[in-house]
């Protein structure tokens, strides 16, 4: 099976917000209370109700204003930090189409996955005691239909097809490519006026954080041979959580 | 629109949505075409994709701005003087289309001598009644021919000083880049910088649009906003071509269909105008008076006729002028202002309210809602509770005080019934129901319906009723509760009533009683029994995007009106490859992508009519058969386009010593009050719009919590400068105060907006949305709290866009 990926055109979307609504509606997900804080943006943040936003930045430099828009959500990566945290076989899968599915069902709360995402896109679903990020619509997509995110853009800011295809496609327009290489590759490509992600609110050079690489490639598979869910959940708490325990303090206040 | 019709003939969009794809500039002025038609946002992309470019004109940088290659800011109601500096630039350096001028407009037509234009005002005004005598406007015709005909003078060599060119040319010299700088407040090197690129389109087979909206039509001079986007399109040649046009982007899905209908208080359907009680007692005054001696209205005792025939059937008859007695005669002004002043006045007892929301989108709303206070009962149909079916409880309000009677008729959701809606590119689509009405809501035609049956039998019973006939003897008849739609639309198309079969299109329509017909310009929806044209759904796989088998664009399916234009007088097209009609010189026949609207075939014989005969009038429904850049007729304030400032304006105004529109009507009520010019008090220019998130007076979008979650509350954008020097930061609650009221809303401080440089004074802006209100989910303040009752010269529409205000930090 080819690889899925989206493409977005920055420069296309006009920040409508089709895609934050068909995205909800499709998955039934309930709306947030908000206030009006200075900004169109809103919500204000990812959380377990909101998997896709767009992210707006305005830039005024020698008189002429210009107003940047960004689509978030998971970026469904190849080298997944998610994927490779999660101590809990079928919680967080690599799907052959390149959509990484996070099943609820399986989902233990460790959240590992929250911890080692480069993008910081999961989220603590409170309620459930779960982790919580964007599955790519795989209940669409697995039965022939685009994302619903992708199919309510106006502005054909979105496209949804075979990755190569859109690489291709990507690579005869003008503009920066990002996600092609990063991460082993993207499956949510964007496509940037300038060669400069940050501006975009993308980081230069994702990474996966060191102790996950020790984890993954060392002490998950001992841990699983071993069978011992407790003896997985001791190293991990070590070697995972222990490094990043503020940023674990500071995400469990954000979502308490 | 009413700048349209006088300019080419017809008041509606002259393009489509989806012919935007076809230009190679789009010119976006009064409009935020992404934020409020987003879908358009499809084929400007696509016209961009070929090279096409964007040019945004705005007060603020909104979320059209965005996509932009070019965009400047526009002061609010300055939008003459900006195009008059086009049309003055476009003319000075000859980039207008020179054989398109000479041959489709009035360009070398003689006026008046009489005519003259003095310091802001026109000939022929009266102070005291603040209104224009046209007399002088008019053109100078030839002696009558052997025929009795007389034509109006030409002068080809365009040096006569009375003929439109030179005009025209005399009137626009003032708009000089240095001048439209110092009105709009626009950098000049950007007015240069879009007057180069949009001149472009004036070369043949190039087309540039201008999208318009509620940002053009809502001033005190709106109408003339739209002429002055007309005389620029005519000079450039851009009208009746793909990718052409001046296109009236309506602000709701069917907002064409309801003026196409007749929702408007000065027409009857079709645009024929409303029957006077001073100008047309009886159907002769009418007939004579409202039929010119030539253009296709020539026609119009037929679709007239036809009408009173729709509406009492066998009842009219050609010894009773066809019932045109049961109709109401119209005796004042019946806008929206006006009404509410009546109302406020006491002199109005009962208003019924079908899908609008006044209380929150009515201007000077503290007038409009205490005017509603006024009322012995109000009739309000909603899908929810509104404010103004909630005005007696609403903030700081005693209901106990508030005598007037409510009656809240639950309205089923658009995919909840069947009916028809036509888009702005006069397209009339078919839409089917998509599942049933909740509870015990009703469609609004099945409400009507029943509503109607009731007051019939009512008047029916009662003996001692008053001037019954025109109720009982209505030709309605549609079965009970949902009525019978395709009967409705039968009606429409009209039928010849000897055998009850369906008329092809208006052309058969005759003024004797024959043949009835309830809309003339939608004639040919439903040529047989049991086909309904709005129901077609047949895609375009190859052209330019006309989609002619897509539904039905009236009239006759025309989707580019004016399309003899997009060929020379010898019918070869400017631009070959999209072409709209073209003549076969080598087959004598013409060749068709739109059908043509203009006299090409003989109805009778089938014989093809040579272009040059069409080429001579090119605008049917005209009586000259030419695109006007002078109107002799037509407008009540003035034949061409002049910059006056809006009402309430911070600067006095620098074209001429008349400071505002003449010709609009100025209301004396206790709570019509108006800032004045440069007042201290109201420094700051406020300017009111819509977002994409919701929808109208936001009563079905404040509802639904996923679009409240986007935009929870009432704003208002302004520049870091302004906020600084008021001490306001981001997300500080602010007041918005103007001599009317004020209102509370949320500060969004941004660079989007910035301060003007006019003459040497800076202005600052200030805008904000009108989504919300008191009842519902995600409440906010009424913005029309502070807007003003002035109303266009033509429409009275009100002056929503600009108007003056000061702004105070709220203190915790």
């Amino acid at each position: 099976m080819a690889e899925k990926a989206c493409l977005v055109d920055v420069t296309k979307c006009i920040a409508c917000r089709g895609c934050q609504i068909a995205c909800k509606s499709w998955n039934q997900l309930p709306a947030e209370k908000t206030t009006f804080d200075g900004t169109y943006e809103n919500p204000p943040d990812l959380s377990a109700s909101t998997v896709t936003k767009i992210k707006f930045r305005e830039v005024a430099e020698g008189g002429k204003v210009k107003w940047l828009f960004r689509k978030v959500q998971c970026f469904h990566c190849t080298d997944a930090g998610c994927v490779k945290a999660c101590p809990v076989p079928g919680a967080l899968t690599k799907l052959e189409d390149g959509t990484v599915y996070l099943d609820q069902n399986k989902c233990t709360g460790c959240k590992y996955c929250i911890m080692n995402c480069p993008f910081e896109i999961p989220r603590w679903d409170a309620t459930k005691g779960k982790a919580f990020k964007c599955n790519f619509c795989y209940d669409r997509t697995s039965n022939g239909l685009p994302p619903a995110c992708q199919k309510i853009c106006v502005g054909g800011a979105i496209q949804y097809g075979d990755r190569d295809t859109l690489i291709a496609y990507a690579k005869t327009r003008p503009g920066f490519l990002y996600g092609e290489k990063e991460l082993g590759g993207l499956h949510w490509m964007y496509l940037l006026p300038v060669d400069d992600p940050e501006l975009y609110f993308l980081p230069k050079e994702p990474k996966l954080p060191k102790s996950l690489i020790v984890w993954k490639d060392i002490l998950k598979p001992i841990g699983l041979i071993l069978g011992g869910g407790s003896i997985l959940a001791w190293l991990g708490y070590h070697f995972l959580l222990m490094p990043q325990k503020e940023k674990l303090t500071k995400e469990a206040e954000k979502h308490s | 629109m009413a700048g349209l019709g006088p300019s080419f003939g017809r008041g509606a969009m002259t393009n489509h949505w989806i012919d935007y794809r076809n230009a190679d500039v789009i010119l976006v002025l009064g409009s935020n075409t992404c934020e409020n038609h987003p879908v358009s946002t499809t084929w400007i992309d696509e016209a961009m994709e070929k090279g096409g470019k964007l040019i945004v004109v705005d007060p603020r940088f909104t979320r059209t701005a965005s996509k932009a290659n070019i965009y400047a800011p526009l002061r609010p109601g300055t939008d003459i003087a900006f195009l008059g500096g086009l049309i003055n630039y476009v003319l000075q350096n000859k980039l207008y289309h020179e054989e398109y001028l000479m041959n489709y407009s009035n360009v070398s037509f003689l006026v008046k001598p009489e005519y003259s234009f003095k310091d802001g005002i026109f000939s022929g005004y009266d102070k005291e009644k603040r209104k224009y005598d046209m007399a002088t406007w008019g053109y100078q015709m030839s002696p009558p021919g052997p025929d009795g005909k007389t034509t109006p003078l030409q002068d080809k060599t365009l040096k006569d000083p009375n003929c439109v060119y030179q005009i025209l040319k005399k009137h626009y010299a003032r708009y000089t880049p240095d001048m439209v700088s110092k009105v709009c407040g626009m950098p000049k090197e950007s007015f240069l910088e879009i007057a180069k690129v949009y001149a472009t389109t004036g070369k043949p087979g190039k087309a540039g649009t201008v999208l318009y909206a509620m940002g053009i039509t809502q001033h005190s001079n709106g109408s003339q906003n739209v002429r002055a986007i007309s005389e620029l399109q005519i000079l450039l040649g851009n009208m009746g071509i793909a990718g052409g046009g001046v296109n009236a982007q309506r602000g709701e899905a069917n907002v064409q269909g309801s003026t196409d209908y007749a929702l408007l208080f000065h027409l009857v359907p079709g645009y024929m105008a409303s029957p006077d009680k001073v100008l047309h007692p009886i159907l002769s005054d009418y007939l004579t008076k409202e039929t010119p001696k030539s253009g296709y209205w020539v026609n119009k005792p037929k679709f007239f006729v036809s009408l009173l025939k729709a509406w009492w059937g066998e009842n009219a008859t050609k010894e009773n002028n066809f019932c045109y007695d049961y109709l109401p005669k119209k005796s004042a002004n019946y806008s929206w202002i006006a009404l509410f002043e009546a109302m406020y006045a006491g002199k109005i007892k009962g208003l019924s309210c079908w899908g609008e929301n006044p209380a929150v989108s009515g201007p000077n709303s503290n007038l409009e809602v205490k005017a509603l206070g006024n009322l012995d009962w109000l009739v309000v149909s909603d899908l929810f509770e509104t404010e103004t079916a909630s005005f007696w409880k609403r903030p700081g309000v005693n209901p106990a005080e508030i005598k007037t009677e409510v009656f809240l008729l639950p309205a089923c959701g658009s995919y909840e019934k069947e009916g028809s809606i036509t888009n702005s590119g006069r397209w009339a689509q078919w839409r089917w129901k998509a599942c049933p009405a909740v509870g015990e809501s009703k469609s609004d035609l099945e409400m009507m319906n029943e509503l109607f049956e009731e007051i019939r039998a009512l008047y029916k019973k009662d003996a001692k009723a008053v001037f019954p006939e025109p109720i009982v003897k209505l030709n309605w008849d549609y079965g009970k509760g949902e009525p019978n739609q395709d009967k409705i639309v039968k009606e429409i198309n009209g039928y010849t009533i000897a055998d009850g079969k369906p008329v092809a299109n208006f052309t058969k329509l005759a003024d004797d009683g024959s043949t009835m017909c309830g809309n003339w310009i939608y004639s040919g929806i439903y040529p047989e029994d049991g086909k309904n044209l709005l129901k077609r759904r047949i895609r375009e796989k190859e052209g330019i995007g006309l989609n002619s088998e897509w539904a039905f664009a009236w009239p006759v399916n025309r989707r580019i009106i004016y399309n003899r234009c997009s060929a020379n007088p010898a019918g070869q097209p400017y631009n070959k490859d999209k072409w709209l009609v073209r003549w076969n010189d080598t087959e004598k026949k013409w060749e068709t992508r739109d059908v043509p609207d203009f006299g090409w075939k003989d109805a009778k014989t089938g014989e093809m009519i040579p272009p040059e005969k069409s080429a001579a009038n090119p605008y049917i429904m005209q009586p000259e058969g030419k695109a006007r850049l002078f109107t002799p007729v037509g407008m009540a304030d003035g034949p061409m386009a002049e910059h006056y400032e809006p009402y309430e304006s911070p600067v006095k105004n620098l074209l001429s010593g008349t400071q505002n529109d003449p010709a609009v009507k100025i209301w004396a009520a206790d709570l019509d009050k108006l800032a004045p010019v440069a007042s201290p008090e109201y420094p700051i220019i406020a300017t009111t719009y819509r977002v994409v998130e919701h929808y109208q007076t936001g009563t079905l979008t404040r509802n639904l919590p996923w679009l409240a979650e986007l935009m929870p509350n009432l704003f208002v954008e302004m520049s870091v400068e302004l906020a600084q020097a008021k001490g306001i930061k981001n997300g500080d609650k602010v007041k918005v105060v103007s001599i009317r009221g004020e209102v509370e809303a949320i500060a969004c401080v941004t660079p989007r907006l910035k301060a003007y440089q006019l003459n040497g004074k800076t202005v600052e802006v200030v805008g904000l949305p009108w989504h919300w209100g008191w009842a519902t989910a995600a409440p906010g303040d009424v913005t029309n709290k502070i807007t003003p009752h002035i109303g266009d010269a033509n429409t009275m529409i009100p002056e929503y866009k600009a108007f003056l205000v000061d702004i105070k930090k709220e203190v915790a």
